[in-house]
């Protein structure tokens, strides 16, 4: 049996609970055909209780929980979405400059019937995967990458569809002496200038600019488990905790939920997960992205070019929490 | 009394001195350079602006020095000086986010980390914004954000070209997703700017990071940085812990862009006034000079040549 291995869920902590329950079921169960005892009643009450407990343990995540589904290793990826929800895809590849990194993936697609663009960061399904993705973050070249592709979008007018799924922008050396600022804003002005519909959706991870990297669009969208972070809240407890070990306090205090986003106004929509995350039911995670996507381009393309440019300006332009006061009268 | 006991009487009777302060002794007569610890006196190391006589060490300098060193006497207008920030998220870590903006606001009084204005540069106007990094590390938050996007809007409108001096830690982690955003923002509006044909130059000093360098920093027309400044996108501790290994001593400084072609020039403070505005002036297309007499007669130029 040694593939089953590689089959078994991977639980997180908070999950464990659960786990047990069920493992309980299916021990009862076993052991009520060995002495073919009749027990159905109480094995149905008990399943009853496990779909309650995945219910509320699914529906009071912390934040920190929040990141882990979001971090998930079976958490569906781009390619897995993509592969879900486009009729035709073929993957593009290089930033024409040099590199192709796998890390950020791209190409053209048919979803419903359209033709789109779709870039995303993609991470590994195993160590060996991600060693080879770098872990879903990308380099410089990564952000060219993706830039290259968006271009090409425009060009041929396509819609744009990202999906956001990093840690954050690689921090390594390469990534500096690349110019890991310079690509990253490069992309931040550059799709403001784009005049195809973009949308963009953070699918796991969005980790600080490196997700806003392939996050400047018409619409942004989340999934429920989903999380977006200025910086992981690991990194944010060691410079102002001086201690990585208050990462749940640092998740809770810089509102990185869907929830909290939506609540601040940053986000669109947030796309439900199945009870028990993404992971769970991809199929059917994916067919509510689906519907998503073609609802929001239906939108969108009842604008011109120049109104959703001038909308996507003046949705960033009004991120921001501050007070005037002294107002010049005449200004 | 112990000699032990001695020097650390003596260790605390001196003049604290505090984070981002100039190191200043004797009532500030006499400045101790950070980096070749050469006392200088300190009026001659103000109209030096700041950088050592002896090892050209550029120190920090305030907005408000900043804005005096690079802007005209007496032309300087202030703008969106009524923004404030507020604390949106009540974030609270060992110190609550509130309580660190009102010791910021005391200790600099300033309303946050940056400065913006119009004023004239060698007689040209520009648009100006002046980061502090005095102020939360120069870090970038709504206002911030807010105040450089107004700066850049009216950089637009006016058609003036747009200056902004950079030092900062990069977004503020006090307001969360909010601040992230302001990258965006920020940049959208110099992609508005850009789009009319206007310059843009950011001057890169210690330090410039993480969101603000990967916006608004490195997305000027021409981008000039002050000589031996930090630049980088990722702190260097993040780098190395990745890497497992030590990093070269020049690695994401201002020399070290030179050289992988991020920036266009290294400019030593005492010339940025004028390099500004020969830049400015290089990029007035208004200002394209006809020979007199070679008036080509039924073509009509854009300009004249004043008398």
């Amino acid at each position: 049996m040694a593939n089953s291995s590689d089959r078994r869920p991977i639980l997180l902590d908070f999950e464990k609970p659960l786990a047990e329950l069920e493992t309980r079921i299916i021990q009862i169960r076993e052991l009520a055909e060995e002495n073919e005892v009749d027990v159905s009643d109480q094995i149905h009450l008990l399943e009853e209780r496990a779909v309650q407990l995945r219910q509320e343990i699914f529906s009071s995540l912390t934040p920190l929980q929040q990141l882990q589904v979001a971090r998930h290793p079976r958490r569906p990826s781009t390619l897995d979405y993509v592969q879900a929800i486009s009729d035709d895809w073929m993957e593009l590849h290089g930033d024409r400059g040099g590199h192709d990194d796998p890390a950020m993936v791209g190409g053209v697609a048919r979803i419903d019937g359209r033709p789109v663009v779709i870039v995303g960061q993609q991470k590994g399904r195993d160590t060996k995967d991600n060693v080879y993705r770098n872990f879903g973050m990308a380099s410089p070249s990564g952000y060219r990458k993706a830039m290259r592709l968006m271009e090409h979008a425009s060009q041929f007018d396509m819609p744009i569809i990202t999906f956001i799924d990093t840690a954050g922008a690689f921090p390594g050396l390469v990534g500096e002496q690349e110019g890991q600022g310079e690509a990253i804003a490069y992309n931040l002005r550059e799709m403001f200038r784009l005049e195809v519909p973009i949308i963009c959706t953070v699918i796991g991870e969005g980790g600080s600019g490196g997700a806003l990297g392939i996050g400047v669009g018409d619409r942004l969208m989340m999934f429920e488990h989903s999380v977006y972070t200025v910086i992981s809240p690991e990194g944010c407890a060691s410079i102002l905790w001086r201690d990585a070990a208050k990462a749940p306090q640092a998740a809770e205090a810089l509102k990185i939920t869907a929830q909290d986003l939506k609540t601040l106004g940053i986000l669109d929509e947030i796309l439900p997960e199945p009870i028990g995350g993404a992971h769970s039911d991809p199929l059917k995670t994916a067919e509510t992205l689906k519907a998503a996507i073609v609802r929001h381009l239906a939108e969108l393309d009842q604008l011109t070019s120049e109104q959703r440019c001038d909308l996507r300006y003046q949705k960033f332009r009004s991120f921001g929490v501050f007070i005037e006061a002294g107002m010049m009268p005449a200004r | 009394m112990s000699l032990f006991d001695w020097f650390a009487n003596r260790r605390k009777s001196g003049s604290p001195v505090s984070e981002g302060q100039e190191r200043e002794i004797a009532d500030g007569l006499w400045t101790k350079c950070e980096s070749c610890s050469a006392l200088t006196y300190t009026k001659d190391l103000r109209s030096n602006q700041m950088v050592c006589l002896e090892c050209n060490h550029h120190m920090r300098v305030t907005s408000e020095q900043r804005i005096q060193q690079m802007i005209d006497a007496d032309t300087w207008v202030a703008i969106d000086e009524g923004l404030r920030p507020t604390d949106p998220l009540k974030f609270r870590d060992r110190k609550a986010y509130s309580d660190r903006l009102r010791d910021a606001q005391e200790k600099t009084h300033l309303s946050d980390a940056v400065q913006t204005g119009i004023g004239q540069i060698e007689g040209a106007p520009i648009a100006l914004g002046v980061m502090d990094f005095r102020f939360m590390g120069g870090s970038m938050g709504s206002v911030v954000g807010e105040k450089l996007t107004r700066l850049i809007e009216r950089g637009t409108q006016q058609r003036l070209p747009v200056v902004i001096v950079c030092a900062s830690g990069g977004a503020r982690m006090q307001e969360g997703m909010l601040s992230l955003m302001q990258m965006a923002k920020v940049s959208g509006a110099l992609q508005r700017h850009r789009s009319n044909r206007l310059l843009y130059i950011p001057v890169l000093t210690h330090p410039t990071a993480g969101g603000v360098t990967a916006s608004f920093a490195m997305l000027g027309d021409i981008i000039l940085a002050e000589p031996k400044a930090t630049i980088a996108f990722a702190g260097r501790r993040v780098v190395e812990q990745t890497l497992r290994e030590k990093l070269p001593d020049d690695f994401q400084t201002s020399e070290y862009l030179l050289t992988h072609g991020f920036i266009d020039a290294i400019v030593p403070r005492t010339q940025l006034k004028k390099t500004l505005a020969q830049l400015v002036r290089l990029h007035q297309p208004t200002l394209r000079q006809t020979p007199k007499g070679t008036q080509i007669p039924g073509i009509k130029t854009l300009t004249t040549v004043p008398e």
